[in-house]
């Protein structure tokens, strides 16, 4: 294959192609970082109220799947949905909800921290105020919460997005993928590996920037 | 729901060998993986805060890149690939002559990738022994290798001791990608469990709890081992002597 060279002109004519997957891609990214974050937060409220066998139950969940890899649970969720719903929901879902699960564990352990900085103090002048302890939670507590944690959310955000390439397991069309049909179809894996990696590289080095310039925003 | 319940087929063979033999793949893989990145990993975690410039670019891009592809990519460049960019003779090794490609290849790229992690937690490490002893092992006559080998780097491992058991529990979780290239770690031998006998909830859960297993026994050891090498007088050390 080394003595062909090489043919860059093979990316320009798969664009389109290419481009289905990266929206497919970016989509997840998005999907299972609200999903994961509304579930991560119900995690981690649950785990720090006084309610103690949903605190316990809820300690289990993360725990468990901080414990397995990532794979294993998009491996389950692919076979265990259909199974549970009686019909299939494609491959798409079955991974979106993997993912969404899977990340709410280590969104709760983020939230849970943040939630734990915030001072006892603003908690008891707010119930003070007459605030319900709900009102407290979403006017006091999770506002402060959240700005305290949003640099730590943005790296995670930039590990979910490199992440999802592992959809390639199950053989959904993300941007991986998608360059995987290429390479296999054209027998050009170097052109597009190279081009891949270099996607990525790009977009992650610049949201990590972005994630470093909102955190000096902060600061000032 | 309709499924029909057959725990008892995680204790036939050939599916327990397949169990059995996926876990010992996963903590071969990732024993070798951690063997290339500890010492990888704390060389380029030096670079990034040593004085010449020329050191700190090289730590500095080598963390940057292997931190922002994702790792299958990774693999997927080691093993397609890098044999095909290489020497002829080069890539006819890695293809054709060397033993168990896959393993090896999943092993090293796992190696690479992991030690750019390393590198971050031993610079946090580097700098929060501070120079004050460097400085005075530089004083007493120490060359500066003799000083990283003598004294800062060992305060700093002991001092990065927990980040790096949560790193080295990671390495586990991420050795499951070798499958993407046939590797039949754990995660792959459930996986032909479930297309064999689709008794996946068995199989899964069987993956599963040996994960966990893994996890609880490397977090035992640490505690122990944390225990050990504990530097008296800092914060933590009272609390750990309970």
């Amino acid at each position: 294959m080394s003595s062909q060279g090489m043919d860059w002109g093979i990316i320009p004519q798969n664009l389109p192609w290419l481009w289905e997957g990266m929206q497919l891609t970016l989509a997840l990214t998005a999907l299972a970082n609200l999903g994961g974050m509304l579930i991560g937060t119900a995690l981690a409220v649950a785990r720090l109220g006084r309610f103690r066998p949903l605190a316990l139950a809820a300690a289990v969940y993360v725990n468990v799947f901080r414990s397995v890899p990532i794979v294993l649970a998009v491996f389950w969720f692919y076979f265990m949905v259909p199974v549970l719903l009686g019909r299939p929901i494609g491959a798409f879902w079955s991974v979106l909800i993997a993912f969404v699960f899977f990340e709410a564990a280590y969104f709760s352990e983020i939230i849970r921290a943040g939630i734990q900085g915030v001072r006892s103090g603003q908690v008891a002048a707010a119930r003070a105020t007459g605030l319900t302890g709900w009102q407290v939670l979403r006017h006091v507590v999770l506002p402060q919460a959240v700005r305290a944690m949003t640099p730590v959310l943005m790296t995670r955000a930039i590990v979910i997005f490199q992440d999802t390439s592992l959809a390639v397991v199950v053989g959904l069309t993300d941007f991986l993928t998608a360059a995987n049909v290429v390479a296999d179809r054209d027998g050009r894996p170097i052109e597009m590996y190279a081009f891949v990696a270099i996607v990525y590289f790009v977009l992650s080095s610049l949201a990590e920037l972005g994630a470093r310039w909102s955190r000096k925003g902060q600061r000032a | 729901m309709q499924y029909h319940w057959n725990w008892g087929i995680l204790l036939q063979q050939p599916y327990l060998g397949w169990l059995v033999e996926g876990l010992l793949v996963t903590v071969a893989l990732s024993l070798v993986a951690w063997s290339i990145a500890l010492p990888l990993g704390t060389l380029i975690g030096v670079m990034r805060g040593a004085a010449s410039p020329v050191a700190r670019g090289v730590g500095g891009t080598y963390v940057q890149v292997f931190r922002n592809i994702p790792i299958v990519v990774q693999l997927f460049l080691w093993f397609f690939v890098l044999p095909e960019v290489l020497p002829r003779t080069a890539g006819y090794f890695l293809k054709r002559e060397m033993p168990e490609p896959e393993f090896v290849t999943a092993a090293v790229c796992l190696g690479f990738y992991t030690a750019s992690r390393i590198a971050v937690i031993m610079q946090a490490g580097i700098v929060s022994v501070g120079p004050g002893k460097a400085n005075a092992a530089r004083a007493s006559g120490m060359t500066l290798s003799q000083t990283y080998r003598h004294v800062v780097l060992p305060l700093a491992f002991r001092l990065m001791l927990p980040p790096l058991v949560s790193e080295f529990l990671t390495v586990f979780k991420n050795s499951s990608i070798a499958l993407t290239i046939g590797v039949f770690e754990l995660t792959m031998q459930a996986h032909q469990i479930e297309s064999y006998t689709f008794q996946g909830f068995e199989a899964f859960a069987a993956a599963t709890v040996l994960y966990g297993a893994i996890s609880a026994g490397v977090l035992a050891a640490a505690q122990i081992l944390e225990r050990r090498v504990q530097i008296g007088g800092m914060i933590g050390t009272a609390g750990a002597r309970r």
